[in-house]
């Protein structure tokens, strides 16, 4: 079975700071984000069940150590990576990112399985599955917690607002996955010096017989929030504290109503 | 007049947005039009139409069962190509995120998702979302002829809508999906619903370990709050995933939102951003979450809430 995991990488969020309301990702590095990690070890352990083959496919998206960064995802156990690295990804909105992925699974080839983590670390958008899935005409699967394929088909149990659900689909089929899937596996030294040698291709768009697709939507802004709340701290000891606190609430009207 | 579309498999969320779609429309010259998808769907119709929808687009396909998003897309591209609509907002649960990018990429349309707030600039809508994982809010506008959003549950409220006779279309569709479900179950755990709550304690890592999460529950029950957790807490298993809030979990909007032994960590704290009044109990006064607090204790959360839990038994 030919997996494609499509897997993001984004600024290490515990190293951006915030200044004048606005986020600081200069200098801060790019790590892979954590439920590509899951899609990643879910593939890896359906290889290893069923047998073929994981290719890691990153868009580069203005991150200059892409190439770098998926070297994890082959010392996971990921067989081959292809990197999209033009300098027109660098600010793709989701529909460009996903015209760019459809492309690039179509080069590939072979791809019976497409897998994704449900959201980025960083914007957690969950756009980008469900419009590869459309682009390539297959059906999607959002949300599992489970993933087992047999027979053409895949078979996933699906983590809903209020129900767990197990769906089954044709292959190939687009299928996204929760944290709460597995553990991903933390790559020892032997792993991480065996993923040098793995096979690694890098396309621009031009190879992928594409234009720089247009934009369908614009940040107008993107700021830290300011806070608008009272900040009121109640001293004394616990039961003076207790007291003047349940004061307050009951005068807010949240309490004794 | 061009259409403003809103669907949501959840009767709740679909009602908030034929309400919060109805001022949106008036600021833009549109009309509201609804859809009700899927088994008994009939039943949803009748009650958005008399909840301000002009018009109610019902299709009660089996392939609709279950709202796998390949045929719920299909739906609605149909359905909103005959109308005519210009902005589709779909409810943002798991199955409506899930839905929506597919729909927008069928409409060749723009989309934004987790919408939590909504403005109109210059005969724009402009939606609000977080982004760099909650600590920024990013205020998106879609440059497609058509756009879809995909907003929050309890973005708007349902309460205020103006009754109206809407009108009923049963609609035919020409759908299919791929996808079968085979098993359908709640899912274990005590069913919290955070998002109902009107008050919510909230715990975190301050509470030594699981037992002493016992005084948080008898904190919430002198109050009727309902507790909620960080992910923390639930991946030591000490609490259900049902109860995370945050980025992985609820987005709550409460009246008043308690965190007891709750640092603060943004990825907790977009879930709770909502609440009308955020009250803090922490021993360390650095903690990120007393910079939101309305109302905070300084102090060891296992002499302030026996405190709490006395001065409670007088309300």
């Amino acid at each position: 079975m030919d997996i494609v995991v499509c897997v993001k990488t984004n600024p290490d969020l515990q190293m951006v700071r915030i200044k004048d309301r606005v986020a600081q990702t200069d200098g801060v590095p790019y790590k892979i984000g954590d439920l590509e990690r899951n899609a990643l070890e879910a593939a890896v352990v359906l290889r290893d069940a069923v047998g073929g083959k994981v290719v890691a496919l990153c868009l580069a998206e203005g991150n200059r150590k892409a190439a770098e960064d998926i070297k994890y995802a082959l010392a996971m156990g990921a067989d081959e990576a292809a990197i999209v690295d033009d300098p027109a990804t660098v600010s793709l909105d989701q529909a460009g990112v996903a015209t760019v992925i459809a492309a690039a699974v179509r080069k590939l080839g072979a791809c019976d399985l497409l897998l994704f983590g449900e959201g980025s670390s960083d914007n957690y958008t969950g756009q980008v599955a469900g419009r590869t899935a459309e682009l390539l005409g297959v059906p999607q699967i959002g949300y599992a917690r489970k993933v087992e394929a047999a027979d053409g088909a895949v078979r996933c149990e699906r983590s809903m607002d209020d129900m767990l659900e197990t769906v089954e689909a044709p292959l190939p089929a687009a299928v996204t996955v929760v944290s709460e899937i597995n553990e991903p596996r933390i790559p020892g030294l032997m792993h991480i010096m065996k993923a040098k040698n793995k096979p690694m291709q890098t396309w621009s768009l031009a190879d992928l017989g594409l234009e720089a697709p247009a934009p369908v939507r614009e940040i107008v802004s993107n700021l830290a929030e300011e806070q608008d709340r009272k900040h009121i701290l109640f001293e004394g000891t616990a039961a003076e504290q207790a007291d003047a606190f349940v004061n307050a609430l009951i005068k807010e009207g949240v309490l004794g109503r | 007049m061009a259409e403003l579309f809103v669907y949501s498999e959840k009767i709740d969320t679909a009602r908030e947005l034929v309400a919060g779609g109805v001022q949106i429309a008036s600021s833009l010259g549109m009309t509201v039009s609804a859809a009700a998808l899927g088994p008994n769907a009939g039943a949803a119709a009748a009650e958005l139409a008399s909840a301000g929808a002009a018009k109610v687009y019902v299709s009660e396909d089996p392939a609709l069962d279950g709202w796998p998003a390949d045929a719920v897309a299909a739906a609605l591209a149909q359905i909103a190509g005959q109308a005519g609509a210009a902005i589709v907002l779909v409810g943002s649960t798991r199955r409506g995120k899930e839905t929506a990018p597919r729909l927008a990429q069928k409409l060749g349309a723009g989309c934004v998702t987790d919408v939590n707030s909504c403005a109109i600039e210059d005969g724009e809508l402009i939606a609000g979302r977080y982004a760099f994982g909650g600590a920024t809010v990013a205020r998106e506008k879609v440059t497609t002829p058509v756009k879809v959003f995909a907003v929050m549950p309890k973005t708007f409220s349902a309460e205020g809508a103006t009754p109206d006779a809407g009108k009923v279309v049963n609609v035919s569709l020409t759908l299919e999906s791929k996808v079968k479900v085979i098993d359908r179950r709640a899912k274990e755990g005590d069913h919290v619903n955070l998002d109902a709550a009107p008050l919510i304690v909230g715990v975190g890592r301050g509470f030594d370990k699981r037992e002493d999460l016992a005084l948080g529950d008898e904190l919430a029950a002198a109050m009727g709050a309902v507790v909620g957790c960080t992910k923390s807490l639930a991946d030591f298993e000490w609490l259900g995933e049902d109860r995370i809030i945050g980025l992985s979990g609820a987005k709550t909007a409460p009246d008043l939102y308690l965190g007891v032994g709750v640092s603060g960590q943004i990825q907790h704290t977009v879930g709770v951003a909502g609440a009308k009044l955020i009250a803090a109990v922490n021993k360390d006064k650095e903690a990120p979450l007393f910079a939101m607090a309305d109302y905070g204790i300084v102090g060891d959360l296992y002499e302030v809430v026996p405190a709490l839990i006395e001065r409670l038994k007088s309300v």
